[in-house]
């Protein structure tokens, strides 16, 4: 008997929340107000994304994020839907996707649709239906929301190409940090032929962004770009090693975000892998890490150097323990320094920095204007001179890392 | 003091005018009381509403102020009135002040902007449409109800209009209701009562909500941190939250404890099915060229092939009778597997066409096989290999000699010449002149195309474009006398 929809949604569902995704910003800016030209049709996206809800994880909620189907003919050890489970299975025809999609958008559930599936007989019929629900959305509804199309890395060129004109952002799971850790735990899974696709993307992405001679208009290709994801936690590579890996990816196919997430225990998991608690505050230092990378001027080197097993300190920021392991380079004077060495300064963000550089052409900042601007003081203290304030002595002492470190929890008598 | 007429329901309109005119007349903010109708219906009609004088001068003030103060007017703290005349006031004096943000008074206007701006995106979030009917003209009807702290339904009512343009909705709250019927935005600052509307498609939501959720990853704070528990009575999904974390732990605990499962028996076929595949990928080359590719792409000989997109092989006929070698591929030739086609490739490109030398009757090819590169941000710097890198490689540098058998090896600057006879000499020693090598064969040296690009003197750069042009006519000479 064919299951329901309703079930269906919950399987499918349950079944993509693995993928950290559900970014809808930085695409193109399109509506279908007044002035949308004919049709009108329906959605909008306004250059940032909206986050519709949160679910009790801590994560946003901002597109319908569901599997086409979660039979998959791949084996990889970390996956909920790899071929030996026995989870339940299901699968949506296109129309179904298409109509749920529209619906909970009328209701403004979501902004858009991130679609992913398993693999199903082969990678070009499972890219092929994929991309056919992009395209029924976009020129049978005229929808002109969000679309986020998960790749298939073996697909045919062609239908890539389709998928890029449909899609705002398409993404390709890297899944694990180094080759070796794929070809252990997602032995169909080939890292050649991802890395190739993530090159593809790009050269593809970067052809659509050059305006044409004739028309010097540009195409409409992947306007948000791609993203991709590793799993944090399932195979042994350390910190270093997966930062390493994040900025071959950043510098190498120019992805707008490498998305970790931490190895979660699933319904009948494999016996290769362990279910421990997943790693959340692992997982949330990378994305410090990642940022200082990517915003901050930091490289991978400078970030991993302070400890030997190439693993960031859990209980301080990443930005905080650089600064503690290079107290020579501090104190910084807000009033005169760069704005490279302003980053670097732990409890000052970017717009803070960016506050304190317009600020301070006015007249001469205080601790107090820091206050106002937004910074941390608690943070900022020892490691700033500012107008009436020096912490000379503050950055020598031995005890700095204690006034952040998380205190040891007190033992009680038993 | 002059006690000051506003409605304050976030008409900027109304503001701008008395404040305009107060300027105008020179009246002091601490001479200014502002009553507004809004926060205290009892003081209505007991203060004015300021005239502009007719000598009035114009005012300007900077763009981000207006913005700012567009903003901050829809703010229901009655300090914004104050807080804006006296900014408008100190503006006029000085100039620089929105860029001092740490200023008191320019902080507390951007803490309100921000607090406005929330609340607009919340209910951009937020609202939750229930379909009511189709209208008469076929239209599907819907409406929302929602609950904003500021005065913002005027301000965020255009982005459902341009978002929902293809149905008619209405969205009622306490501080005014806004509708669309397909042509016309209305907007209503009347207080409206709750609406009570239900929806199935809820049901659907809901059993989204709770099965995208992973219980094992349980952070209630992180949650309510972005959608406060005082929206929750108006979003349907929300009732099901309490009910999820109590259950968390428990179905963690349970995947824990469950025993490990005999796979499906599709997964045995399946299985079966990818040896099968193994054994057919395994394509046997159409000739010696693709044979060699193929062994390239595998290879592991030194660590540059781990961060590398791919190995990049020689390009051209197995029977060219000139073979180009360079030093690596570079960013572009790393993404697309083909050797010479970024911008070095095409300073290269123009070098043999002004020479007269078809790109398809050459062999292609880089001392190095893989991309050498230091990520900086959302860039790859390139990097220089190594001897022991070139020493590695020569092993395929070899394998290509052996199945080309080129008569004249153009080497493209200093690392290709390395990688060749394991020396390095200065480039004027060795550029331009042919070098015999064994097998009557003719080793030609000129710089790599990189090179050129990297002259940052545009006079520079020409000559020595015209001298590497000039360094392929006389390969092309020596091709000629060969052949004679």
């Amino acid at each position: 008997m064919r299951k329901s929809l309703a079930r269906r949604l919950a399987i499918l569902s349950d079944a993509a929340k693995y993928d950290a995704s559900c970014a809808s910003s930085g695409t193109q800016k399109r509506h279908s107000g007044p002035g949308a030209g004919p049709g009108g049709g329906l959605g909008s996206t306004e250059g940032s994304g909206i986050c519709h809800a949160y679910a009790p994880d801590g994560r946003c909620i901002s597109l319908l994020k569901i599997l086409m189907t979660n039979f998959c003919i791949y084996d990889c050890a970390y996956c909920i839907n790899r071929s030996s489970s026995n989870v339940e299975r299901a699968r949506f025809t296109p129309d179904e996707i298409v109509w749920l999609t529209t619906e909970f958008y009328r209701r403004n559930y979501i902004e858009g649709l991130f679609l992913s599936s398993g693999i199903i007989r082969s990678s070009d019929d499972t890219m092929a239906e994929m991309v056919k629900v992009a395209e029924d959305l976009r020129v049978k509804h005229d929808f002109r929301g969000y679309i986020h199309l998960k790749t298939i890395p073996e697909a045919s060129p062609h239908l890539i190409e389709k998928a890029g004109l449909f899609a705002d952002r398409l993404s390709l799971n890297i899944e694990l940090p180094t080759d070796q850790g794929l070809s252990r735990y997602a032995p169909e899974k080939k890292p050649l032929g991802i890395r190739r696709a993530m090159g593809d993307l790009r050269l593809k992405i970067e052809e659509a962004r050059e305006p044409t001679l004739q028309t010097r208009r540009r195409k409409k290709f992947a306007p948000a770009g791609q993203s991709t994801q590793m799993i944090v936690g399932a195979d042994g590579a350390n910190d270093a090693t997966i930062l390493g890996s994040s900025a071959r990816l950043y510098s190498s196919y120019s992805l707008k975000r490498v998305y970790y997430s931490a190895f979660s225990p699933i319904p009948d998991a494999s016996k290769s892998l362990p279910l421990v608690k997943p790693p959340l505050i692992r997982e949330h230092r990378l994305y410090q890490a990642d940022w200082l990378y990517r915003f901050y001027g930091f490289s991978v080197d400078e970030i991993t150097e302070g400890r030997e097993d190439g693993m960031l300190d859990l209980d301080l920021d990443p930005k905080l323990a650089w600064a503690l392991g290079n107290r020579d380079r501090f104190p910084v004077d807000i009033n005169t320094a760069d704005r490279e060495m302003l980053l670097r300064v732990p409890g000052l963000g970017q717009k803070v920095v960016k506050s304190i550089l317009s600020a301070r052409r006015q007249r001469k900042l205080t601790l107090e204007d820091l206050k106002r601007l937004g910074a941390s003081l608690r943070k900022v203290k020892p490691f700033v001179t500012a107008g009436g304030w020096s912490p000379i002595r503050l950055v020598d002492r031995s005890d700095l890392r204690d006034m952040f470190a998380p205190q040891p929890e007190q033992l009680a008598l038993f | 003091m002059r006690r000051i007429q506003i409605e304050g329901q976030g008409d900027f309109d109304e503001w701008r005018n008395a404040a305009r005119a107060l300027l105008a007349q020179g009246v002091w903010p601490d001479d200014v009381a502002w009553l507004s109708a809004w926060e205290d219906p009892g003081l209505f009609g007991e203060g004015e509403v300021p005239v502009m004088p007719e000598d009035g001068a114009r005012i300007t003030v900077p763009r981000s102020f207006a913005e700012a103060a567009e903003a901050a007017i829809c703010h229901s703290d009655e300090n914004r009135f104050p807080l804006l005349y006296r900014l408008l006031w100190r503006l006029q004096s000085s100039r620089g002040l929105m860029q001092d943000r740490a200023d008191r008074d320019v902080a507390e206007l951007s803490r309100f902007v921000k607090s406005v701006r929330r609340d607009s995106h919340k209910m951009k979030a937020f609202v939750r449409f229930k379909e009511l009917d189709t209208g008469m003209n076929g239209r599907r009807r819907f409406a929302a109800w929602f609950e904003p702290d500021h005065f913002i339904v005027a301000r965020t009512a255009p982005f459902f209009a341009r978002r929902f343009a293809d149905m008619d909705w209405l969205i009622a709250t306490p501080k005014g209701t806004a509708s669309w019927d397909g042509q016309n935005l209305a907007i209503d600052p009347t207080p409206a009562s709750k609406l009570r509307h239900t929806d199935e498609a809820d049901e659907l939501w809901r059993i989204y909500f709770s099965n995208i959720f992973n219980p094992a990853r349980l952070k209630v704070k992180a949650m309510q941190a972005e959608m406060p528990k005082k929206y929750w009575k108006n979003l349907p999904e929300a009732q099901l939250i309490p009910q999820l974390i109590a259950g968390a732990e428990e179905r963690v605990r349970a995947m824990a404890a469950a025993q490990p499962t005999l796979p499906p028996v599709f997964h045995e076929r399946l299985q079966a099915e990818w040896e099968e595949e193994k054994s057919r990928t395994l394509v046997t080359p159409a000739d010696a060229g693709a044979a060699l590719a193929q062994e390239i792409s595998a290879c592991r000989r030194c660590p540059l092939h781990g961060p590398a997109t791919q190995a990049v092989c020689g390009e051209g006929p197995l029977d060219a009778e000139i073979m180009l070698i360079g030093e690596q591929p570079g960013d572009r030739e790393d993404l697309a597997g083909r050797p010479f086609i970024g911008p070095a490739g095409q300073v290269l490109d123009e070098g043999l066409s002004q020479a007269g030398l078809a790109r398809d009757r050459l062999y292609l090819t880089n001392a190095v096989k893989h991309f050498k590169y230091e990520p900086r941000g959302k860039r790859r710097l390139h990097k220089r290999p190594d001897a022991g890198e070139v020493r590695h490689c020569r092993w395929w540098l070899e394998k290509e000699f052996e199945l080309i058998r080129p008569k004249i090896v153009v080497a493209l600057g200093g690392t290709a010449y390395q990688a060749l006879t394991g020396e390095t000499k200065p480039m004027e020693e060795i550029r331009s002149m042919p070098i015999p090598v064994d097998e009557g064969r003719m080793l030609f040296v000129t710089v790599h195309p990189a090179y050129i690009l990297r002259i940052p003197e545009p006079d520079k750069q020409a000559r020595e474009r015209q001298r590497f042009h000039e360094d392929l006519q006389a390969v092309v000479r020596l091709h000629a006398a060969q052949a004679a």
